[in-house]
């Protein structure tokens, strides 16, 4: 049986710059799957390959054992059909109300009445505790507010995939806990395969089932596995590093 | 060596480098380099900073350098830095350099000269031409969607551009146009009173505003009004992931985002140009007014001069000009680089490039009509 994705021998490139090379690993159907690694590593970057809005260098990208990339545009949008993606700022449209934003997933993909359209609407915004928001423009909401609604959008088909880039970042910590609680009980209640990209360790630790280190000196995926095996079992002392916030974890074998 | 700052002592296989005294910006040392030099061939090479008494970044550098040196060349460093230069080492090798000036660009290089070179200037025209054709190509396609309802476009977000391109414009527009109808009268009037022909100046400024000044003062209004809100807008959306997220949605961005903005210039261009052409010519009647013609004559003059000929072909300059403008505006927008400079830097090629197009279709459009003799 296929994994929900793979991602065979990938290399990232932006011209002749080579961010990552050779990268291949899977993530399983209802993985929390989290992509880490320092600043400027590479994470975003693997996100919008895995997702089309960069074509990589080299590789391929399966979904449920279709390969993305070299589907034509017809398939990719009907693939894209099985996916939620909040980008880092929430990416909402920002000429448009959180009604007419989450409105449109309904209307490009399903036969849905404006009363149906308008009813499921209040149900993912309540669902992410934004009930009574219909009406308000993004910039009329907070930061994490707009994450939220951003998450809401990602889930109005229920799909079977959900991506989400730096989704805590510039949130407080109680914001951040929440909408990791979010994000895991959304996934967990619709079977959603995660894949997300992070730096925050409370997130890591909290919700990641597999995890995957990009180091930024090789530009290769270093080492993958549950997040708290590799804190204490990594082969590699940066990834233990990393796991342990800065503090060097004993080597439990060979190092690097 | 300056200041006896080394001392290198042979130990048959290898060497100790002994550095001694102070290793700052004030004192004169040796770089890396300098230093490897006396080693010879030897392929064991000790570092002691033991004598070191004052060191800044100065020696962190020199470290940096023989760890590099003494790879190209396969040595064995071993060495023993003052407590500090490690973590030092650490933070300063944690991300590898980029290799060579791959991000460098012709540009940075070689700064003004490079847009002086007529081999990278004439590639820079061939990726104009090609990408506008692109642009325009996948703009058509996504127009002819249009009528079999397929395209993902908001016929509310049409009507919103319209109004912003519109209305909102008139006042400008009827400010600049009378003031070219005043301007042209005035050289008009001067010119022509020398020979007696004053009232001849209702012929100039109704022809000239019809067919030339009337379309090419709209749209170059538009196109530093409207053409670079388009750009911003777009530029601004690619900065916050919106056309991503457009995308991803399964939307395309040509249709959702440029076809209605496109569509509303089109639409409002000439109807902007018609209040630029009455507003123009009253300008115009102002200015003759004051210089012995009558408003009567001029407005007898003006009626004889006024072929539909000259009113169709500054309708057609005007939806060219229009059409030119939106996608100077839009492409420079979807273009846009990821950041607050990109956008910055669209909204000005927005402007720039859309005067260039106009200026070209101009010319074009008024050597098509003598031609044709019309």
């Amino acid at each position: 049986m296929n994994a929900a994705i793979e991602v065979k021998d990938l290399t990232l490139a932006y011209g002749d710059r080579v961010i990552q090379r050779d990268l291949t690993f899977n993530v399983e159907a209802r993985d929390v799957f989290v992509i880490m690694g320092g600043s400027g590593c590479g994470k975003s970057t693997l996100l919008r390959n895995m997702l089309g809005l960069e074509k990589p260098a080299r590789g391929d990208v399966y979904y449920a054992g279709h390969n993305y990339t070299e589907a034509s545009p017809a398939q990719q949008r009907k693939m894209r059909m099985n996916w939620g993606v909040t980008f880092q700022q929430g990416a909402l449209i920002s000429a448009m109300t959180l009604t007419e934003n989450l409105s449109l997933p309904l209307e490009l993909y399903t036969d849905f009445t404006p009363a149906e359209r308008a009813e499921m609407i209040s149900l993912k915004l309540s669902l992410v505790g934004l009930a009574g928001y219909e009406s308000y423009y993004p910039a009329e909401i907070s930061g994490g507010m707009r994450k939220r609604a951003a998450l809401a959008r990602a889930i109005m088909l229920d799909p079977q995939y959900l991506f989400f880039d730096e989704p805590s970042a510039g949130l407080d910590p109680i914001s951040s806990r929440r909408l990791d609680e979010l994000i895991a009980t959304l996934a967990d209640s619709m079977g959603s395969t995660v894949v997300m990209v992070t730096h925050e360790l409370d997130s890591i630790f909290a919700i990641a089932t597999r995890a995957i280190y990009l180091d930024n000196k090789t530009r290769t995926l270093l080492d993958q596995g549950a997040p708290m095996e590799l804190k204490s079992g990594s082969q590699h002392a940066v990834v233990r590093e990393f796991l342990n916030r800065g503090k060097v974890a004993p080597e439990p074998g060979v190092d690097r | 060596m300056p200041n006896d700052s080394v001392q290198f002592v042979d130990d048959g296989e290898r060497v100790s480098l002994v550095l001694r005294g102070c290793w700052d910006r004030d004192t004169p040392t040796p770089d890396a380099k300098t230093i490897l030099a006396g080693v010879a061939d030897k392929k064991v090479v000790t570092v002691d900073t033991s004598g070191v008494e004052n060191w800044d970044s100065t020696l962190v550098n020199v470290a940096l350098g023989l760890r590099n040196l003494a790879e190209q060349r396969g040595l064995s460093l071993q060495e023993n830095w003052p407590t500090g230069i490690d973590e030092l080492l650490v933070l300063a090798e944690a991300v590898p350099p980029v290799a060579g000036d791959a991000g460098a660009t012709n540009e940075a290089r070689w700064g003004i000269l490079a847009s002086l070179d007529p081999i990278s200037a004439s590639r820079r025209v061939g990726e104009e031409l090609a990408g506008l054709s692109q642009f325009v190509g996948a703009l058509v396609v996504s127009g002819l969607k249009l009528p079999t309802a397929t395209a993902r476009v908001r016929f509310r977000d049409f009507l919103h551009f319209c109004y912003q391109t519109g209305p909102n414009a008139l006042p400008i527009i009827i400010l600049t146009s009378s003031l070219v109808g005043l301007i042209l009268g005035y050289l008009g009037a001067v010119q022509l009173k020398q020979f007696g022909a004053e009232i001849y100046v209702a012929d100039l400024v109704t022809v000239g505003i019809l067919r030339e000044m009337g379309p090419l003062m709209t749209a170059i209004i538009l196109a530093g009004r409207t053409g670079a809100a388009y750009a911003a807008q777009l530029g601004t959306m690619r900065v916050n992931e919106e056309i991503d997220a457009i995308e991803i949605l399964g939307v395309s961005p040509m249709e959702f985002l440029v076809l209605p903005r496109v569509a509303a210039i089109i639409v409002m261009t000439p109807l902007l140009t018609l209040f630029a052409d009455v507003f123009g010519i009253l300008g115009g009647g102002l200015v003759s007014s004051g210089l012995g013609v009558s408003p009567l004559q001029y407005w007898s003059e003006v009626q004889l001069v006024l072929h539909p000929s000259h009113l169709v072909i500054g309708m057609v300059k005007a939806v060219l000009f229009g059409a030119l403008v939106g996608l100077a505006g839009c492409r420079a927008g979807l273009s846009s680089g990821r950041n607050s400079e990109g956008v910055g830097k669209a909204t000005t090629q927005a402007v720039v490039v859309a005067m260039v197009y106009l200026i070209i279709a101009d010319a074009l459009v008024n050597v098509v009509c003598q031609l044709l003799d019309i």
